[in-house]
């Protein structure tokens, strides 16, 4: 496929996902350009979550089609139809994305060094050494140097979730998604992770997804900012527009509500 | 004379290489449920067309008595072609009984991992079976080490249950002592007191693993 500067990274294509009766995204259509930012806000139970849920292949869709990179990531073309992929293909393709927790959700029985070993192994077929040199460098990269050798259980929330930014990098991604990364943490550990957060951006051509609670960090972060109510965007753009003169009288109830409370 | 100590060191080395007999059946029979009711757990993981035999199989084996299974695989097997040594068919009777009761304890030791355990590893594009084997069996394993544990002691216990087939373990070499001798007091008994020792032990055994479990894992 030719590389095209226009094509985004990443497209919702009409998405829908129900649980039941409940639809909890509602034909949801976003592109994403190569290299962007994007934060997702809105009140608990919108549906921010599922959006990034569903492009890791968590969640199963129930209707349209995400994209990849130019490629449909849920489907694939079988004589001119779209036709859902089956696993082999949902493996290829989601091996451009990363995902980080809100959890961690860390392998508790590895150390840090070989939580971030792991999968370029099994999965990129690099060799023990290359992979250790791979997770030694992300290790220090969140400054984690001196941890390597460390359990999960032995380091702290903040710590856990830098050893899962760079145990997500180890797999080189195109697509970052960051699912409330920080709502797990005691508030004097916010600021370490969203750091590391800030330096991969400012380094890395990464595309960066990120549901958030931390409007501070979202408004000075994000490229764009997408407001979610009931499963559908009630308002999206830039987050000087957003924040500050929000279109939508749900948005700035929302933001008045969210703001009252820091 | 109620006990008469002559005969008891007299018997005693035959049914000490006859215990020797019942703790080869037990080890045997035990790797077999051990390897084989992980086989089952997993297979009841991979979804409905693999789960529904397995449940019924399951289900079948752990609903009936041991001794018709021992029966069933010694007498009704060669039936159809499978003709097997009472050893052989005395430790696949026990591993498979007891290979439901395995896949139980892994089922539940593999329900016991939490869900962000798989989200984190198909994040990370790993496949089923390395997520098996890398992520969720090293941590669902060691905490139902006890629990296996209690089964192979069980297991052990039932092995007498194999002298219906006449495998020469414990219990067939007293039957057969006190029937040429018509003393039964002391083989008996004797059989009893090697189980008692032999299951006192292997408990303590189990209890020291779980420690060194414990200490590896508490983290």
């Amino acid at each position: 496929m030719i590389a095209d500067a226009n094509r985004p990274m990443v497209r919702y294509d009409s998405v829908t996902k129900r649980y039941g009766p409940l639809t909890v995204i509602d034909q949801l259509d976003l592109a994403i350009a190569p290299g962007e930012k994007v934060a997702l806000i809105g009140p608990s139970g919108s549906g921010k979550t599922t959006v990034l849920r569903m492009l890791m292949t968590l969640e199963r869709i129930d209707g349209g089609v995400i994209w990849v990179d130019g490629e449909p990531l849920t489907h694939v073309e079988r004589n001119g139809r779209m036709v859902p992929a089956d696993g082999r293909h949902l493996r290829r393709v989601r091996g451009k994305i990363g995902m980080v927790f809100q959890h961690f959700n860390l392998f508790p029985h590895m150390t840090a060094l070989r939580n971030c070993m792991e999968a370029p192994m099994a999965v990129l077929g690099l060799s023990k050494a290359e992979a250790e040199q791979r997770a030694a460098e992300l290790l220090a990269m969140v400054g984690l140097a001196d941890k390597t050798k460390h359990y999960p259980a032995q380091l702290s929330g903040g710590q856990q979730q830098r050893v899962a930014i760079a145990r997500a990098l180890a797999m080189r991604p195109k697509v970052m998604l960051f699912d409330e990364v920080t709502s797990a943490l005691d508030p004097e550990l916010v600021g370490e992770v969203l750091n590391v957060i800030r330096k991969l951006g400012a380094e890395h051509n990464l595309t960066m997804l990120m549901v958030t609670h931390q409007m501070g960090f979202a408004k000075e972060f994000a490229d764009r900012v997408a407001f979610f109510y009931r499963g559908k965007i009630e308002e999206a753009g830039p987050p000087d527009q957003i924040f500050t003169e929000p279109k939508s009288e749900r948005t700035r109830q929302f933001l008045r509500a969210v703001l009252e409370a820091v | 004379m109620l006990w008469d100590w002559n005969y008891t060191w007299e018997i005693l080395p035959d049914l000490l290489s006859a215990a020797v007999i019942t703790i080869e059946v037990t080890l045997l029979g035990f790797v077999i449920a051990a390897v084989l009711g992980l086989v089952l757990a997993i297979l009841r993981m991979l979804g409905p067309v693999l789960a529904a035999p397995v449940s019924v199989f399951v289900e079948v084996v752990r609903s009936t008595p041991l001794l018709i299974q021992i029966f069933f695989v010694y007498f009704v097997l060669p039936k159809f072609g499978v003709t097997i040594d009472a050893f052989t068919a005395g430790v696949l009777a026990l591993g498979i009984h007891y290979a439901t009761y395995c896949s139980e304890v892994y089922r539940a030791g593999i329900e016991g991992i939490a869900r962000g355990q798989w989200e984190a590893s198909i994040a990370l594009n790993l496949g089923l079976a390395t997520t098996f084997k890398d992520i969720i069996l090293p941590q669902a394993i060691p905490p139902v080490v006890p629990a296996l544990g209690n089964y192979l002691v069980a297991l052990f216990k039932e092995t007498p249950l194999l002298s219906a087939i006449a495998v020469l373990e414990l219990m067939q070499t007293a039957k057969i002592m006190g029937s040429e001798t018509f003393r039964y007091t002391e083989p008996i008994t004797l059989v009893g007191l090697l189980f008692l020792i032999m299951s006192l032990v292997s408990a303590a055994l189990i209890r020291v693993v779980e420690r060194l479990l414990n200490r590896r894992y508490a983290r």
